[in-house]
């Protein structure tokens, strides 16, 4: 995951802050990470961890109809394809989204404009790239609307959002994002806002898409659930971070952070005696604007004390703790891999 | 659609309904129990009690108060008579009485003043419309600029200053200091440049009353709607920023608006008043203080429904309007 030259997508050092009234929020504060065509990254952190605020920063969505306060202060480098987005012309970048790069958001239906029906805003976005005419974008959207599974999908092209069910409007917001073949795919908490039934259909519904049209795909959770059988890698953020980065099975089956292990703890296992005691994450996240000092984590981390007041003085180094296998804590990797062990 | 349509003209003969019922309730009973006598009133003065008695069966006053509504509504849609003995007199429908003042019919009346009302109404209104929302949509794009400031001072003037005190300030200066404008009612039918004209001065100052809350409600409700994740999928599609606004911000925008739109236009109506006054245009507002004070109960009673049934129906094409531009309310 290093320095590859072959990422299509690379994400280096990325900071995000955001001059407020209370402070800086350092949002996303030196995020670094690859990813490859046709591979499929899970993004895993608990509410607030800047999850969001790094894909948009992607997407070049930061800033844009932002006018004076309130701007996101944007350093580090994305490159796209070998294309710097970050310092681009902005109608460069504009040019991409919806066409080399899509994103799905959490709340489908506030995500779509209620006023129009969806095969019109599925259209708009296939001939804001594609010099077509209405016929042809129609046709184009309803293929797309049957695609993502709607029945009857001519029919269906005429609705207004609030006529579908939760699941069905996230299926549309996937076709919108997909019509233009996009290359890499944001999915930023895609079922969430699903009743249980529903998010297994949508993550079938990504995995199978993905298989189908090759694209890089960033799904983004706060479930180590939803990435599991989804992610080829994983990357664990906390407070802006990346705390713990690696092959998916490498982060599942063997997790090198203190923090992934109480995410593990949080999620609904299928293995009930592994993981049986360990407990979620304690307490709540950190403030972004005075983030703990040294390992962002240790104000709630059970270990800290193990480290010899290195956790509360220095901030953790990401090292390799395996092949590919990348933890940001002062605990000798010995000690981690003993821990781990014991509590399975 | 259709439906929906239905829905809302059934509604709208009923409140009608009620309004008549309210106002007839008001100016024929109130009188009534608070000892007044209508037929006193238009007798006059000095008439003799045979006089008063004649008058008083001549206009129905002394049938049940149920059948003078039933006479008084089927006078609006057939027309009556008003019969004293051989003295026959036919009202035409619409009817609405005579003046006790002037013993003219109302509805003359009436008709020969909507149009000023209505002309500076409807003139005022596109003005603050235009005005209103185009200040507050580049007031919101460029939020704590020097145009937003000034802007936003500028409308909170508009807000709290009287219609008397803005209506007097312009005439002092642009009628009687400058000469530019002279304020008269032309009919439109008759020279469309010179109505115009002759309304501009109090056009601009009902307007800068509304256009002020206008400006003040579209600037807020942008801000909000930029913030809406509908805005950020357009954004994400690729849409150039100015697309953005127009195709998804602002017809979002407007809904609010219309909604505001359609109570203001009530208010409207008593604005309109004001204006009249000030600018001393013969329209329904000044029938109806004219009217007032000669206790010409007939005539209130006219220029209230009148006003009432304008209310109404701008409150309906608003409605209609909100549907268009909101499927879910055509569509529930
Ligand atoms: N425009 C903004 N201005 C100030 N703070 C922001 C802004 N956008 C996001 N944040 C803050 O950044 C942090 C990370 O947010 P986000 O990326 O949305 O988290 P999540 O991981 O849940 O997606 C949050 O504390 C949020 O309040
Ligand atoms: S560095 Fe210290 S506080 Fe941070 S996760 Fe490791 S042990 Fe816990
Ligand atoms: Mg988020």
């Amino acid at each position: 995951m290093t320095d590859d030259p072959e990422a299509f997508l690379s994400v280096r050092d990325l900071k995000v802050h955001f001059p407020t009234d209370d402070g800086l929020v350092k949002a996303v504060d030196g995020l670094s990470f690859e990813l490859a065509r046709g591979r499929t990254l899970g993004i895993v952190g608990e509410s607030g961890s800047g999850k969001s605020v790094t894909s948009l920063a992607v997407m070049g969505l930061h800033g844009v109809g932002q006018y004076g306060r309130g701007r996101a202060r944007i350093s580090g480098e994305i490159r796209l394809d070998g294309q710097r987005l970050t310092d681009a012309d902005p109608d460069a970048v504009r040019r991409l989204r919806g066409r080399q790069m899509a994103m799905i958001f959490q709340d489908p239906l506030s995500s779509l404009h209620p006023y129009y029906t969806v095969g019109r805003q599925i259209s708009e976005a296939y001939r804001v790239h594609n010099p077509v005419g209405r016929a042809a974008a129609r046709a184009r959207a309803v293929e797309l609307l049957g695609r993502v599974g709607i029945p009857r999908p001519d029919r269906r092209f005429d609705d207004y959002p609030h006529q579908f069910s939760g699941g069905m409007r996230q299926r549309v917001m996937i076709a919108m994002a997909l019509v233009n073949n996009p290359d890499l795919l944001i999915a930023d908490e895609p079922t969430t806002a699903l009743d249980v039934t529903v998010q297994a259909q949508i993550l079938d519904l990504i995995r199978d898409l993905q298989r189908e049209f090759g694209s890089a795909v960033i799904v983004i959770t706060h479930d180590l659930g939803v990435v599991a059988e989804l992610a080829d890698d994983i990357l664990v953020m906390y407070a802006g971070r990346c705390v713990e980065r690696g092959p998916a099975e490498r982060v599942f089956h063997a997790p090198q952070h203190p923090y992934t292990w109480g995410l593990l703890g949080s999620m609904p296992r299928l293995d009930r005696e592994r993981g049986a005691r360990l407990t979620p994450v304690r307490g709540a996240p950190p403030s972004l604007i005075n983030v703990p000092s040294g390992c962002a984590f240790h104000p709630r981390c059970p270990y800290a004390e193990l480290t010899a007041g290195a956790s509360r003085s220095t901030v953790p180094e990401l090292r390799e703790a395996a092949r590919r296998h990348f933890a940001a804590c002062h605990l000798p990797v010995a000690d981690r891999d003993r821990i781990w062990e014991a509590s399975g | 659609m259709l439906a929906y349509l239905v829905r809302r003209l059934v509604a709208v003969v009923v409140m009608l309904l009620v309004v008549t019922l309210v106002t007839f309730g008001i100016f024929f009973l109130v009188p009534k129990l608070t000892g007044g006598d209508p037929a006193a009133l238009f007798a006059g003065r000095q008439a003799d009690p045979a006089a008063i008695a004649g008058i008083r069966r001549k206009l129905g006053l002394d049938a049940p108060v149920i059948v003078q509504y039933a006479r008084f509504i089927w006078g609006l849609v057939a027309g009556r008579d008003y019969a004293s003995g051989a003295d026959v007199t036919h009202c035409a429908a619409p009817c609405f009485g005579y003046s006790f003042k002037t013993e003219q019919p109302v509805w003359p009346l009436l008709i020969d003043r909507f149009p000023v009302t209505f002309s500076l109404a409807i003139g005022a209104c596109v003005l603050w419309l235009v005005v209103g929302v185009a200040t507050g949509v580049l007031s919101a794009l460029r939020r704590g600029s020097l145009w937003d400031r000034a802007a936003m001072a500028t409308a909170l003037a508009g807000v709290s200053l009287p219609i008397y005190f803005t209506g007097m300030l312009a005439l002092a200066v642009f009628t009687y200091k400058l000469h530019w404008l002279t304020v008269s009612y032309v009919p439109f039918t008759q020279n469309p440049l010179a109505w115009a004209r002759g309304l501009l001065l109090p056009w601009i100052v009902l307007a800068f009353l509304y256009a002020a809350m206008y400006a003040r409600l579209t600037r807020a409700t942008m801000l909000e709607i930029l913030g809406e994740d509908y805005i950020r999928t357009a954004r994400a599609k690729g849409l150039a920023e100015p697309v953005v606004i127009r195709r998804h911000a602002l017809r979002a925008t407007l809904t609010p608006v219309l909604t505001i739109l359609g109570m203001d236009l009530g208010a409207l109506v008593g604005g309109a008043i004001l204006t009249e006054t000030t600018f001393s245009l013969q329209g329904l507002g000044q029938a109806a203080v004219r009217a007032i004070s000669d206790q010409d109960l007939p005539v209130i009673l006219g220029v209230t429904m009148i006003a009432a049934f304008f209310v109404i129906a701008a409150n309906l094409v608003v409605d209609l309007l909100y549907a268009v531009v909101d499927p879910r309310v055509r569509l529930a």
